[in-house]
């Protein structure tokens, strides 16, 4: 089904009586091309590019839940392309481009807005490190613009730029980056890979992978076994479950990351803005809303809530940055399980089993990365190369140490990121 | 989340530092390969449920502690120290 500005008008005369359900509800065929695990934006990016790019539509996407319940609809819906390694670079890069290109070659309003994003700097040491990462933003090719205190004033007059411990100096600029609507991206790319054949096949959960000499055949789900040849697993925080199913143990460990909303206002936060001193990030959604995190609560946790001690330090930061949030009341907030990997950057890679791929290991990162994550990984699972956008993202680097990302240059270590 | 300290008692989450699995209280020898060691520095059960992790009593004691804890309901179930532990 197309979308039209006729077809609006005339559903709103109608009582918006005539949509329909955007993709069908298909009962599981016994044998696919490629089985995707994990029905979240990654694993339906996948379907959707496997299908488009390399014409693989005899494939299913399997979600335990339902589409969009997880991770993709958990997050605080910023996109960004301020990257500074190689290997993370030129991948954000693509994955930018891509949500661009992405509600034209959806036809789906994913609400993408490059409203730009300032990264707040507190001190001399900090601003020669946002001099140098937006010079390499620019190198990659993308934007970036440094602004002194007063360029910062101009956009975000409301900050507190005296504060006494953390004042302000100025801020990077990428006016590129932006937010959008999470959810509508999940749909966006389930309806465009529903409408190119892919069986997307919900309350379906994978509870074995079936491997003989080395070679996957096929997986058993909670509606029966599927014969595949190619599996990819797609399942963020829960990745370490999949995996043992196939016998791995992954470098990844699944913490919580906590994120809030205030009741809807008016328009006041033009941008998405983060403070350099208390990891803190904020934008306002179209719909009113204040939304804001902060950092891990730094435990392993599935329990997809946190505690108090990373709200209150949240709230704190926020307080610190523009004391006019004080008025505003948070509405709820929310965990996502992040699957943190030692150097806090993804794998999007083949395994020790012919035929069965994984990409995971997102971190706090992973919802800018949906279009070119789903590109690559289609890409790997469809020809057995990567991507030259996600070449680095091997696997074998940590046990090798060899190509290790660790973009926040705090270590290698599982506790660090 | 409150964590039992056995020196001190329980105590609030934010005076201790997390330090990941208690696998790091079985070092692996030196000369016991590459496998092994990337085994015990980078690759986790990563379980939902039940776990065993190493914590520093960092604003208490300063005693190193293997938690049981469960993942998925923030649940403590225990402490000991991580010298005892590690025997």
């Amino acid at each position: 089904m197309g979308y039209s500005g006729f077809q609006i008008i005339k559903e709103g005369l109608f009582g918006q009586k005539g949509w329909k359900p955007l993709w069908r509800d298909p009962a599981p065929k016994a044998r696919y091309d490629a089985i995707i695990i994990g029905g979240g934006g990654h694993g339906l990016a996948t379907a959707y590019y496997l299908a488009r790019e390399h014409g693989l539509t005899n494939i299913a996407v399997l979600e335990k839940g339902h589409i969009g319940g997880g991770n993709i609809g958990r997050n605080t819906t910023i996109v960004r392309a301020n990257y500074f390694l190689p290997g993370n670079q030129e991948f954000y890069s693509h994955s930018l481009k891509l949500w661009e290109g992405m509600e034209q070659d959806l036809n789906y309003n994913v609400m993408h807005s490059q409203r730009g994003l300032i990264n707040l700097f507190h001190s001399d040491g900090q601003r020669d490190a946002f001099v140098r990462r937006g010079n390499a933003m620019i190198n990659q090719g993308d934007d970036a613009i440094l602004l002194d205190r007063e360029g910062v004033r101009s956009h975000l007059p409301y900050l507190d730029f005296d504060n006494g411990r953390f004042p302000i100096y100025g801020g990077l600029y990428h006016p590129r980056g932006g937010t959008a609507r999470h959810d509508a991206v999940a749909w966006g790319y389930a309806r465009g890979a529903d409408q190119r054949g892919v069986d997307l096949i919900q309350n379906c959960e994978v509870t074995g992978i079936d491997i003989e000499n080395g070679v996957v055949t096929g997986v058993q789900t909670t509606r029966g076994a599927i014969r595949a040849r190619k599996v990819g697993i797609v399942t963020a925080g829960r990745s370490g479950q999949v995996a043992a199913m196939a016998g791995m143990r992954l470098p990844i460990e699944s913490h919580v990351l906590q994120a809030f909303v205030t009741e809807g206002l008016k328009p006041v936060i033009d941008h998405v803005v983060s403070f350099g001193m208390g990891h803190f990030y904020i934008s306002q959604s179209d719909k009113g809303g204040l939304v804001f995190g902060g950092d891990l609560d730094f435990y392993a946790s599935y329990a997809a809530r946190g505690n108090l001690p990373m709200a209150e330090h949240v709230m704190e930061a926020a307080m610190t940055l523009m004391p006019m949030i004080g008025k505003a009341r948070v509405l709820r907030s929310w965990g996502g399980i992040m699957d943190m990997t030692p150097d806090g950057s993804p794998i999007i890679d083949t395994t020790p089993t012919k035929g069965l791929f994984i990409d995971c290991g997102w971190c706090y990162g992973g919802f800018k990365a949906v279009p070119a994550s789903g590109f690559a990984f289609a890409h790997l699972m469809a020809t057995g190369q990567p991507h030259a956008t996600a070449a680095k993202f091997r696997l074998d680097r940590f046990r090798t140490g060899v190509g290790l990302m660790d973009e926040e240059g705090t270590g290698s270590q599982h506790n660090l990121h | 989340m409150r964590i039992n300290c056995p020196h001190c008692g329980e105590r609030d989450r934010r005076e201790f530092y997390y330090m990941g699995d208690a696998v790091a209280v079985t070092r692996p020898a030196p000369d016991a390969g590459p496998d092994a060691w990337d085994d015990y520095l980078h690759n986790r059960d990563n379980p939902a449920g039940d776990t065993r992790d190493l914590w520093y009593h960092e604003a208490g004691c300063g005693a190193w502690i293997v938690v049981a804890r469960n993942t998925l309901t923030h649940a403590v179930h225990g402490a000991t120290l991580a010298q005892k532990a590690a025997s």
